[in-house]
């Protein structure tokens, strides 16, 4: 079952990202099951400048690679690296210990409520 | 395109979650929880894998073993009866068109187990091959599925099935207890007689059991009953391909191919030159001058197995360079033919074809990984070997 947190935006790309300042970020339990059982993150570098819709990492899984997009624009505070260590935390727990990092706001993409999300997943 | 067929056993994957995928014309199970607890549980106890999706075309004629020996490059007429054996069939020019099982499972008769996306080709060469032989190629797969149980619990779960016993009539002559690796023999599951082959293709210990496609459910959940107090999970094709990865078993497609030959895979041993007739003349094998050729002559490139020094695997089609300096990749000297984290040895694995000035054990190599040099070194093959006890 697919689960959304009301507290949470959305983007199409699969992220979440919640209300705090900074800004914490992770992906969805719809990313986190498609991809299979994540064994690899590549995230932004703490200090980087990143742009909202932008590539700024990967997630691979025992089968495949994908994409990281950042929600927000803004600049890098923090990476998850507990879930580097141990990445399947990002299948475990995607809305808690499975963030992924955490971005001080300058500007976001275009973000979805968790219904819009919903709706957009087919959930 | 028509549309992808389902084995007898789709609606138990549904109903036990998993996610299916079309796979060489099928649907079938990708996984059903998570590819690393399947993967595991292989490893440390047992999975039940649905097979059914392979081609299974049966050879029988007093002439079966003579075409066999003919139409594939191994010597089939000596595998005993009750045996089985790893070959495959090529192009008259030597490529490969298919890796097969044959099991001898009854006097004079075989089945030739193909891969499911080359099922059709397989047995339309074979028909084209039988040209001068009195044999019957029947395509049997309709009918029936294959139900693997794979793992060092194997043995364990298939005496603890409900409904699968002996039956010294059907055996072909052995007792379960006695059936050796790359042997068969029948049984019986609900009284109806079933094939079981001690083969596979996940590196363990395991059986696969042919059965008709009505019993197929029964027989399923007769193994899952079993087996499931001994930690056996259901296991999908993505458990599957990294399990014969770390075991490096070739997966056609990927090392193997319509431009590859059996000995620039490593599996020249497979290519039996030697083959002769009941009159002590050479078997002229459909295949056999050009393989014949290629033996003698030096190869272009050679299948390596690459472990990586990194966290970040190498996939499928991925160039294979020098190293340079730091992350910039270096000049390409082959590319990646299977690649994944391995989850039993904790670091990449990749299978890929090189040059052979860089495919010597402990050449340090990289792989280019989406633009960033990734550090390998060429190790020997398998990654991984089952505990023998």
């Amino acid at each position: 079952m697919a689960d959304f947190p009301e507290n949470l935006k959305y983007t199409t790309e699969h992220e979440w990202l919640d209300g705090s300042t900074p800004a914490v970020i992770g992906v969805t339990d719809v990313a986190a099951e498609a991809l299979g059982d994540v064994v690899y993150l590549e995230l932004p570098e703490v200090g980087a400048t990143i742009e909202a819709g932008s590539v700024v990492g990967e997630i691979e899984s025992t089968k495949s690679v994908s994409e990281l997009y950042s929600p927000v624009s803004g600049t890098v505070t923090e990476v998850n690296t507990e879930a580097v260590d141990n990445p399947e935390v990002v299948n475990q727990d995607p809305y808690g210990k499975g963030w992924l990092f955490k971005v001080e706001v300058s500007g976001t993409g275009e973000l979805l409520t968790a219904a819009e999300y919903a709706q957009h997943t087919g959930s | 395109m028509g549309e992808d067929r389902k084995t007898p056993l789709y609606d138990e994957h549904v109903a036990l979650g998993a996610s299916m995928t079309p796979f060489g014309g099928w649907l079938m199970p990708l996984r059903y929880t998570s590819d690393l607890a399947e993967h595991r549980a292989v490893r440390e106890a047992a999975g039940l894998f649905d097979l059914s999706h392979m081609g299974n075309i049966n050879v029988t004629g007093p002439d079966a073993a003579a075409f066999l020996d003919h139409a594939l490059v191994g010597y089939i007429s000596k595998v005993r009866e009750m045996g089985a054996r790893y070959s495959m069939i090529c192009a008259e020019d030597g490529s490969v068109l298919d890796d097969l099982i044959v099991y001898h499972h009854a006097p004079g008769e075989y089945s030739v187990i193909a891969n499911a996306a080359n099922a059709e080709l397989v047995l339309g060469k074979l028909q084209e091959r039988t040209a001068g032989f009195d044999v019957v190629l029947k395509d049997v797969q309709p009918g029936q599925a294959l139900i693997a149980v794979q793992g060092p619990r194997a043995v364990e779960i298939m005496l603890a099935t409900a409904g699968l016993v002996e039956d010294a009539e059907i055996s072909g002559g052995t007792a379960f207890a006695d059936l050796k690796y790359y042997a068969c023999m029948g049984m019986r599951f609900q009284g109806e007689p079933l094939l079981v082959g001690r083969t596979g293709y996940t590196g363990e210990d395991g059986f696969e059991l042919w059965v008709p496609a009505d019993r197929a459910v029964a027989l399923w959940r007769a193994l899952l009953g079993a087996g499931e107090p001994l930690g056996l999970v259901p296991a999908g094709l993505s458990a599957r391909d990294s399990l014969r990865l770390e075991a490096g078993m070739p997966l056609y497609g990927h090392e193997l191919d319509t431009t590859t030959t059996p000995f620039e895979a490593g599996m020249g041993r497979v290519v039996r030159l030697d083959k002769v007739s009941d009159d002590g003349t050479p078997v002229p094998f459909v295949g056999r001058d050009a393989l014949a050729a290629r033996k003698e002559s030096a190869p272009a490139r050679v299948l390596v197995g690459l472990r990586g020094e990194g966290r970040r695997p190498a996939r499928a089609d991925y160039e294979v360079v020098l190293r340079g300096a730091g992350a910039e990749p270096g000049a390409p000297v082959g590319r990646v033919t299977s690649g994944a984290p391995s989850p039993t040895l904790g670091y990449p694995i990749a299978m890929a074809y090189v040059t052979p000035e860089v495919s010597a054990e402990g050449t340090e190599l990289a792989v280019d990984v989406r633009g960033r040099a990734e550090p390998f070194v060429v190790v020997p093959m398998p990654f991984y070997r089952r505990p023998q006890n």
